[in-house]
């Protein structure tokens, strides 16, 4: 499609998407707010209508594991906000990103992901799909080049997440979506650092995103889920790499999903396979809290942004602090791409690296009163963790060093508080740094 | 499946059903920029009750290679040559279900194929089905706007806002996605086919047909589906209130329930 002068009909913007989408009042209640559908099945009118349920012949609800109404609404809302043709919600992040991995590979088949990765992930990765015949190769995400020379003939998808973690280098991902298309392979991006508040990747050649709904997309911190998006970009059709979704599938009478389904190809059969048995759903409570969250993240995500860039800037003019790793800052070497991918800004995620070292990290953490220290980011309240002993305490210190995770690495989560309280919580751990360090050893 | 027809590739969908020799046969055929796949969910149900389906890929439309054609008389020929090809009888006769550009093909089919031609059902349709020059130029320039009018007119405002009846699913992004599939010309070819189509030219229709309207249809208004049925001898109108254009995603329960009310009975 060329780019000339034509106008087309835009959509609804993404303010009253995060509200309305997926949701219109309850048509038998009037109910304004998303009902709670605590149902774990749903009566079936026929015999007729129910084995056209089961043989996908019609739309509609079968059983909570497979759908629910409440979570159909977060699913079609979460789609709609990352422009994606469906999704499906997760018991977790975790289980999202286990779904869209096994929907498309089995034993025998190659993943290739970025380094930088969420502790958990890189568990999953590294260890447990292992032992299921699914192998890793981890590159640096900046070297593209690593990237090519890692794809194998069994190589099934290429992963990686907005923001690295905990290093926050900006995923290029026009590049590795160009590059991963080349060698007919789909680019998987985690993006829960980012929502699609900061950041569509589909729009930029994405195929399939995940997300942690744990995180920045509740922002309340008191649920745990996950969501998988199907941009439909793919093609699936025709491809013996991808038997999932393009040869007969004997689970569901040899139905062959990129054929009869088109661009929903992936999400029918991650929802009519991998939901349907490993059975990692997400309760319709959860489904209505996360929805609660999504209605005000376009203004949370702002007043993040903001207070991190704030934030940012205060540490990295602080004598105590060796360096800040925060792509909102000039000094960040994804800057630039950065400002292109992300211009409503660079998350709320960052790391910074104390003097001092390993001693120093527990010292300020310790000091701290606001911010809360625990395992989690994208929480309405700031929060503060030190990787090398928590998230990815699993790895060796050249994996760390690999990932970039130094010894004194200090990531912090902001939240929605006044910066000016934030700077002060932090200036006071950073004044018991410098005292620890005066003391005479 | 794939059948070969003077030289060219032709895929169609069957729903997941296996040929039969003695049963009865019907015919899918999408609208402009689509592909077979629109007809997931009746393709399965006709399958499961019997029927030999036939959910076409039109020539240069998703798997299906050759020439576009360029008008809907040419459409019209190939899917009454297809139909005696899958059937490998000249004289086969088969249901002939359309939705919008697919409804004129089907209309055509009825007029100048009587022989092929059991009944139809006509799904979004209006005759003359005039496209807007502000969409035929986009379309001609391969240009996305082109996409979005058609995507965004083809939907209700409901559906634009979401509360898909499949769940997790945003019927306004697969509407896109299937349009955007289409290879270059592919949109612009149809439309200029569509809105080059003229009914005074057919001769008449005589077998049954059943016209489903959209209370919510933009692209081809609930009156005008009902003119249509009432220029055929023996029609009658569904309608599905609130529903868009793109009725095969919006209200997917109730287009089957309209077509199985029409056929099985």
């Amino acid at each position: 499609m060329s780019d000339g002068e034509h106008r087309g009909p835009k959509g609804l913007g993404f303010d009253t998407l995060s509200l309305h989408a997926g949701q219109v009042p309850d048509p038998t209640t009037g109910a304004r707010a998303t009902p709670i559908y605590q149902s774990a099945a749903f009566v079936f009118p026929d015999s007729d209508v129910a084995v056209g349920l089961f043989n996908l012949e019609r739309a509609g609800h079968v059983y909570s594991r497979l759908s629910n109404p409440t979570n159909a609404v977060l699913e079609e809302r979460m789609a709609a906000l990352d422009h994606g043709v469906g999704s499906i919600v997760t018991a977790s992040g975790q289980a999202a990103i286990h779904l869209a991995i096994t929907t498309l590979l089995s034993a025998g088949d190659h993943i290739v992901a970025s380094r930088s990765l969420y502790g958990g992930t890189h568990n999953l990765f590294q260890y447990t799909l292992s032992r299921f015949g699914i192998s890793t190769t981890f590159v640096d995400p900046r070297d593209f080049d690593a990237f090519t020379q890692a794809i194998q003939p069994n190589t099934k998808v290429i992963f990686g997440e907005v923001l690295g973690n905990p290093g926050l280098e900006v995923l290029d991902i026009p590049q590795l979506s160009k590059l991963a298309h080349d060698h007919g392979l789909p680019l998987m991006i985690d993006a829960t650092f980012v929502t699609p508040y900061l950041c569509r990747p589909i729009d930029l050649g994405a195929d399939i995103v995940v997300h942690s709904a744990t995180k920045f997309l509740s922002g309340h911190g008191v649920v745990v889920g996950g969501v998988v998006v199907d941009g439909g970009t793919f093609d699936w059709r025709g491809k013996e790499k991808f038997p999932t979704l393009s040869q007969p599938y004997e689970g569901f009478h040899d139905l062959v999903f990129a054929e009869e389904f088109g661009p929903l190809a992936f999400i029918t059969r991650a929802r009519r396979e991998g939901i349907r048995d490993f059975g990692a759903c997400m309760a319709p409570m959860t489904a209505f809290q996360i929805l609660q969250g999504l209605e005000t993240l376009p203004l949370r995500m702002q007043r993040h942004v903001a207070n991190a860039l704030e934030v940012a800037k205060y540490l990295e003019g602080h004598d105590m602090v060796e360096s800040v790793s925060y792509p909102g800052l000039e000094s960040h070497p994804d800057y630039a791409l950065a400002q292109t991918m992300l211009p409503k800004g660079a998350g709320a995620v960052f790391s910074f690296e104390l003097k001092g070292g390993r001693a120093a990290g527990r010292t300020f953490i310790e000091s701290l009163d606001i911010f809360s220290h625990l395992a989690n980011v994208g929480d309405a309240k700031s929060l503060v963790i030190h990787p090398a002993s928590t998230t990815h305490h699993r790895m060796d210190e050249a994996s760390l060093l690999a990932s970039g995770i130094g010894p004194g690495l200090v990531r912090l989560s902001i939240g929605l508080e006044d910066p000016v309280d934030l700077i002060a919580d932090l200036k006071k751990g950073l004044r018991g740094v410098e005292k620890s360090l005066r003391k005479p050893s | 499946m794939i059948l070969q027809l003077n030289g060219e590739q032709v895929y169609y969908g069957t729903g997941s059903g296996h040929w039969k020799k003695d049963a009865k046969s019907i015919v899918f055929v999408h609208g402009a920029g689509f592909d077979h796949s629109i007809w997931v969910m009746p393709a399965r149900y006709f399958a499961r009750h019997g029927f030999n389906v036939i959910a076409l890929d039109l020539p240069g439309h998703g798997q299906s290679s050759g020439a576009l054609l360029t008008s809907i008389d040419a459409m019209a020929d190939w899917v009454a040559q297809v139909i005696g090809a899958v059937a490998d009888d000249a004289n086969a006769k088969a249901t002939v279900i359309g939705h919008s550009m697919g409804s004129l093909i089907a209309m055509n089919m009825a007029g100048r194929h009587k022989a092929t031609v059991k009944q139809i059902a006509l799904l979004g349709t209006s005759a003359p089905m005039s496209v807007t020059n502000l969409l035929l130029d986009a379309a001609k320039d391969n240009h996305h706007a082109a996409i979005d009018m058609t995507n965004t007119w083809s939907h209700s405002q409901r559906s634009i806002m979401g509360s898909s009846d499949n769940p997790g699913v945003s019927n306004i992004h697969a509407g896109e996605r299937w349009l955007e599939r289409a290879g270059e010309s592919v949109l612009y070819t149809d439309l200029a086919a569509c809105n080059a189509f003229d009914a005074a030219e057919l001769p008449s229709v005589e077998c049954p047909a059943l016209v489903i309207t959209g209370g919510d249809d933009k692209m081809t208004p609930a009156q005008a589906g009902i003119a249509v049925a009432q220029m055929l001898p023996n029609a009658h109108v569904a309608n599905l209130p609130s529903c868009g254009h793109s009725m095969l995603t919006e209200q997917p329960n109730q287009v089957l329930d309209a077509l199985s009310g029409f056929i099985l009975s």
